[in-house]
């Protein structure tokens, strides 16, 4: 039982399983996603950098033997056997403030100091660790938050899916950044306190369920409109006219049919997140300190941008990489699971 | 039409009403601080917050404090800052929007002749090297945080080659009225517009790209072509017509995003001191009465732009009308 004509919100149809037909629209797009080199590539490269994420820590310890998270004005190192400063006295202008010290091309400071005299490289290991979490974080709440309240305003109706659709109305007319703006403003320097339970000021968690938030009708809207066209589908009818319980032709018939074009959200999600995220953080209402993101570096070296210019470019480039492998990643997956859009396009923009 | 009219306007003030209430629940009852610490800024005296308190009604039910913040911000103007004691807010919002809207819009211009010639061109020549290019580089430049490009391009342009012939002319950061000296002014905003449009003009271009290819497979192209038509009219008169639509919508929303994020950014990479900066500098002192004003006067401004985008959509397209 295939459903074809949904209207124009629905993306790929899923079958139920019947002894014939074996291969699922999953192995059909998995097969497809394999063979699209450009996927494959973008999903490679995307992890390579989570990798080397994770291996923050390693990088810190192991190569540029340094914490990144503290200043080192004093500090010196030896390069060729000459001890040379972290930051040494400017030599340019009036002679006022510090140089750090430029790319080494070695362990210790491949890429520079940043004005306090911290490894540039190795807080970029840590800020894509913040960023990706951030990130990953924020698109997770989006799905959830958004298909929850896609499927209870499109499956109910009625009173429920009128209040909703008003709210997601408002939320969606709500300029993003200037909403996150708000809601990063009142939470930056106090934290956010609901009940028992405390957020400080500095954790991640505030950026990622800020970013979460503003972008939830995102994803909310689309769902609405595709459950609202299953609901009038002859199998959810039949479903609800043999008596089957509501949380079952939620999970059994309506979801099944919204999982595939959610999935093809999902890394479109975390490039547009990313760039959010370092955006917010540029603007210093993301990402806190001790914490350092992408964006918290780039905006470290806007100081610094004539004279050590590789401490904002950096950053940039591991955005840049990244936003791009994750949108030909899933380019990739909207043409695996959905036959039909392969002429359309449309890509995580800010 | 004057029906649709109507409906689109009413929900217009809807959402408004929606997001003041939104942003002033925001503001003033996030659960866990004291809002008159807040809106005093940092480190404030006793005596500020006192004054804060009374100003704000702030020991007076929500609805009441509501309707003050917006007699402040709309009917009487005077809401004032506390990080700069006294200054009033609403005069430096309104000294800042042609700033912003001499940004938005020449970038605006910009993106849209380059996003239809990167359309056209690629869907005429689809499936070739040049479409594949095309598309590739319109996804790097939706990939590229727009404050970092304005730094890179700031760095080339104000000193490493700024002796260069190529980027001699270009004036030190900042903003010149047009009414000053047009020439200056287009040469301060000139490489903003641009590193503005790059971000979108491939996203354009993909948009009408695809936009195209899906209307070159409708029945009135095919009649197109039996009549003979060339392909390059059936291209540029029939179906570029009909993917104006997709581009229109996409236009109405992005605008608004542009107000409120692109641009911000743009503003303070490159220091032109538009409503982006006023708010960024207001972020930086936690300068919360201004804050407030600019994100309720830029949210009202981009739902009204979005507004008219639609109204003008139903002017275009007799379909939508009756919908």
């Amino acid at each position: 039982m295939a459903v074809t004509d949904l209207g124009a919100d629905t993306i790929a149809p899923a079958m139920t399983k019947t002894p014939r037909d074996s291969e699922g629209v999953w192995s059909i797009a998995w097969h497809k996603l394999a063979r699209d080199r450009l996927a494959v590539v973008g999903a490679l490269i995307f992890a390579a950098i989570v990798l080397a994420a994770a291996l923050a820590p390693v990088y810190a310890t192991y190569v540029a033997h340094t914490d990144p998270f503290h200043s080192n004005i004093n500090g010196e190192i030896v390069i060729d056997g000459k001890p040379v400063a972290v930051l040494a006295s400017s030599t340019e202008g009036l002679g006022l403030g510090q140089t750090p010290i430029g790319p080494t091309w070695r362990g210790a400071y491949l890429l520079g100091a940043d004005d306090q005299g911290r490894d540039v490289a190795a807080r970029m290991f840590y800020g894509g660790r913040a960023s990706l979490l951030v990130s990953f974080g924020a698109t997770a709440i989006c799905i959830v938050l958004g298909a929850a309240l896609g499927i209870t305003a499109g499956f109910f109706g009625g009173l429920i899916d009128s209040i909703t659709s008003r709210v997601l109305e408002i939320l969606w007319a709500f300029p993003v950044y200037l909403f996150a703006i708000s809601l990063s403003i009142v939470t930056i320097s106090q934290g956010l306190t609901i009940g028992w339970v405390t957020i400080e000021a500095s954790s991640l968690l505030l950026p990622t369920l800020i970013i979460g938030i503003i972008y939830t009708p995102y994803i909310a809207r689309p769902v609405r409109g595709q459950v609202l066209a299953l609901r009038r589908t002859d199998f959810v009818l039949a479903s609800i006219g043999i008596g089957c319980p509501t949380g079952r032709i939620l999970l059994r018939d309506i979801f099944p049919n919204i999982a595939p074009s959610l999935i093809v959200m999902v890394p479109l999600m975390v490039a547009l997140n990313m760039l959010t995220e370092s955006a917010l953080s540029f603007l210093s209402i993301g990402v806190q300190a001790p914490n350092a993101s992408w964006g918290t570096i780039i905006q470290d070296g806007q100081g610094l941008l004539y004279t050590r210019p590789l401490v904002a470019i950096a950053p940039g480039i591991a955005i840049v990489i990244t936003v791009l492998a994750l949108n030909v990643l899933g380019d990739g997956m909207r043409d695996a699971l959905d036959p039909r859009s392969s002429a359309r396009a449309g890509t995580a923009a800010p | 039409m004057i029906l649709m009219l109507i409906r689109r306007l009413l929900q217009m003030l809807f959402v408004m009403f929606g997001i003041s209430v939104l942003a002033f629940a925001i503001f003033f009852a996030t659960p866990g601080a004291d809002p008159s610490a807040r809106i005093a800024g940092r480190n404030a005296t006793p005596e500020t917050l006192i004054q804060v308190r009374h100003d704000f009604g702030l020991d007076r039910p929500l609805p009441v404090q509501y309707a003050l913040l917006m007699k402040r911000l709309f009917i009487t103007g005077d809401l004032t800052s506390f990080v700069n004691r006294g200054q009033e807010v609403i005069p430096e919002i309104v000294a800042s929007t042609p700033v912003t809207l001499s940004l938005v819009l020449g970038a605006a211009l910009i993106w849209i002749a380059a996003g239809g010639l990167i359309g056209v061109l690629a869907a005429a020549t689809r499936g070739s090297w040049l479409d594949r290019g095309l598309m590739i580089a319109g996804m790097i430049g939706v990939s590229m945080p727009v404050y970092w490009l304005g730094s890179v391009i700031n760095l080339f342009a104000q000193s490493r080659l700024h002796d260069s012939a190529l980027f001699s002319w270009v004036p030190p950061l900042g903003y010149i009225a047009f009414g000053d000296d047009p020439l200056g002014w287009f040469k301060t905003l000139v490489i903003p517009w641009c590193t503005l449009a790059v971000l979108y003009a491939g996203l354009y271009g993909r948009v009408l790209r695809g936009a195209l290819i899906e209307s070159l497979q409708e029945d009135y192209v095919r009649t197109a072509r039996a009549k003979g038509l060339s392909e390059s009219r059936i291209l540029l008169r029939h179906a570029l017509r009909c993917s104006l639509i997709s581009v229109v919508t996409l236009f109405g929303l992005d605008f608004g995003a542009l107000v409120g994020g692109g641009a911000l950014l743009a503003e303070v990479v490159f220091s032109l001191p538009g409503i982006g900066k006023l708010t960024f500098d207001a972020l930086q002192t936690l300068d919360l009465p201004v804050i407030m004003a600019t994100v309720i006067y830029a949210s009202f401004f981009v739902v009204a732009s979005n507004a008219v985008v639609d109204i003008a959509y139903g002017f275009i397209d007799p379909r939508v009308r009756d919908a």
